[in-house]
């Protein structure tokens, strides 16, 4: 058969569509995928091989037709979204023999898809750190170049798709754990507006923060795949009660008097100038297509990664209270009493970067930092979301680069924080205003992706998409391959 | 601001975990410059500034009083680390010194 790895997700549902491949024959290659390249390329904690192929042959029987166009598609999902009877682990001991007893809404809204999950993908350890090497379980390696870093937290999510193992992942983003890796990894990944997607069954990092989205190597994949996990969700308290557009609508390639902001801070100290290079040719490009482009500012955005760390780890070390060793996850052997438990459960179930994070919020919250810490992190986080307002008041779309840099090295700032932190610096501010942001290839520096971020206004990924897939068209970057996926 | 050991103990202590002392003072050197970072915000003018904590603009959500069907106990009960007769087991909440638990 030849070879279904490096195809799109929509030419995959054209040739299951017309019964030239089954979900069962699609499977299996993906399977055969996943051990050719996983030793390579480790982006999954466990691979749920049999379940799968036992979905695919009901997918299959079922029959798959042109008005389910992810029928068939086989997805790997980030191991913090629980799935009934699949080990999750949230990249922790603390959860290394957690088997979840239901499953998160995404999941529900896959399985109604019938797409065929394949495995759980490597993350920081719940999702804290911007490198996946927080990991306990193991170092997931950039698709571009196995000496670097696949970013994170899901980098998982994002080396699985630019490696081609899976045509699609989900992923999380708190802090910028999409688009991160996304722009790593060279492929498209998208952070939903906060309320866009159920948040039920996501292992809580920071509840204000965090949203689920799709990681595709096109536009359109991506657009598919949020329509179909998007919508209120009365499980979710968060969730909003907005329709949900088809996203692929409306992928036209014109955008004609779309109004785009560069904010000047994007472009500041601190931006490799290969990045720089790349998203003010973005710029032109988007003129060249008849959108306006124009510079603008946002004065706060410079403290979006103080206020970050400051409500994300609050609300982290509220959330994680739950790991006590009690209910589920991982018990300490060497206990005498109950205080035992759960102080040697958790001090040996977390690891270095968890216990900073849940360290930093409990003094930020702790009597006599309150005011000083999280209040004030509360005020000048309303003072980001104004920026915003100001901007979207004039503005279609706002751009700038996704990443400061292209991917480091693997083992490169693991023991400095403040400059694993600093790395969110351009996509923080969008999860503060609970904004919905997205990377798209937009060039190489040295042989790694360079990703371009696109913001939208609340509940408009539809603006998003058009203007991502009019610059898809007009650029050949999404067109260009790692090694592994067959490039040079 | 810099923060002292005893302080950092004291979060640790909150937090429930513990340090051996040579993490102790690793983790009292990286808890300083953080909290250095983060206190850059004094610098930021907040006088009226209302506080954002959620950016989603719903108070509460209600759904109707209907009763649905639970979860059953054997599957709450099956990623539970010890049990007997049902019950979540845990050692004595007082300690047992020697006899363990």
């Amino acid at each position: 058969m030849e070879k279904l790895y490096d195809k799109s997700l929509t030419e995959l549902h054209d040739m299951l569509a017309a019964k030239e491949i089954t979900a069962l024959d699609l499977t299996k290659a993906t399977l055969d995928r996943l051990k050719e390249t996983e030793e390579q390329i480790g982006s999954f904690i466990t691979i749920s091989g049999e379940k799968a192929i036992a979905l695919a042959k009901a997918v299959d029987a079922k029959g798959i037709t042109e008005s389910n166009p992810l029928a068939g598609i086989p997805i790997g999902i980030k191991d913090n979204i629980v799935t009934k009877d699949i080990l999750t682990t949230a990249g922790s001991k603390m959860l290394h023999n957690f088997n979840p007893i239901y499953d998160a809404t995404v999941m529900d809204k896959v399985y109604q898809a019938d797409m065929i999950p394949v495995g759980k993908l490597n993350m920081d350890e719940f999702a804290m750190g911007g490198s996946t090497e927080t990991s306990y379980y193991k170092k997931t390696k950039n698709a571009w170049d196995q000496t670097k870093v696949p970013g994170g937290s899901s980098g998982g999510s994002a080396a699985a798709v630019a490696a081609g193992q899976v045509p699609v992942s989900l992923g999380s983003d708190t802090g910028g754990s999409i688009r991160q890796p996304a722009a790593f990894n060279g492929i498209v990944g998208l952070k939903p507006t906060y309320g866009r997607v159920s948040r039920f069954g996501l292992i809580a990092f920071a509840s204000s923060l965090d949203q689920i989205g799709p990681l595709t190597r096109n536009v359109t994949d991506n657009a598919l795949a949020l329509t179909a996990i998007s919508g209120f969700d009365e499980k979710d308290g968060t969730s909003a009660g907005v329709s949900v557009p088809d996203f692929t609508e409306d992928l036209t390639g014109d955008i004609k008097g779309m109004k785009i902001a560069l904010p000047k801070e994007y472009l500041g100290e601190g931006v490799q100038p290969d990045v720089r290079t790349a998203v003010l040719k973005a710029a032109e490009t988007f003129k060249a297509l008849g959108a306006t482009v124009e510079e603008v500012s946002l004065p706060h955005s410079k403290y979006g990664v103080a206020v970050y760390y400051i409500i994300a780890s609050s609300e982290a070390s509220s959330n994680l209270q739950r790991f006590d060793g009690i209910r589920y996850g991982y018990r300490s052997e060497n206990v005498k009493n109950l205080e035992d438990v759960y102080i040697n459960s958790r001090t040996e179930g977390f690891g270095n970067e968890v216990k900073r994070r849940i360290m930093l919020g409990t003094f930020s919250l702790s009597a006599g930092y309150y005011d000083a810490h999280f209040k004030k992190a509360g005020q000048v986080r309303t003072l980001i979301k104004q920026d915003f307002d100001h901007v979207f008041a004039d503005y279609d779309l706002i751009i700038g680069p996704a990443t400061p840099t292209v991917a480091f090295g693997l083992g490169e700032n693991i023991n400095d924080p403040i400059t694993m932190y600093m790395n969110d610096i351009l996509t923080i501010p969008v999860n503060l205003a609970g904004l919905p942001g997205m990377s798209i290839p937009a060039g190489f520096s040295e042989g790694l992706p360079v990703g371009l971020q696109i913001i939208g206004k609340h509940f408009d990924e539809h603006t998003m998409y058009k203007a991502a897939y009019a610059f898809e068209q007009a650029t050949d970057f999404h067109t260009k391959k790692p090694v592994i996926l067959g490039g040079e | 601001m810099a923060i002292s050991e005893e302080q950092v103990k004291h979060v640790a202590n909150l937090a429930k975990l513990s340090f051996s002392p040579s993490e102790l003072a690793e983790f009292t050197k990286q808890l300083g410059k953080i909290i250095d970072m983060v206190e850059q915000l004094e610098e930021v003018d907040t006088q009226g500034v209302a506080f954002t904590s959620n950016v989603n603009q719903t108070i509460n959500v209600m759904r109707e009083d209907v009763a649905v069907p639970g979860t059953a106990r054997e599957d709450l009960m099956k990623n539970v680390p010890e049990a007997e007769n049902g019950y979540i087991k845990v050692p004595a909440i007082i300690d047992n010194g020697e006899a363990g638990a």
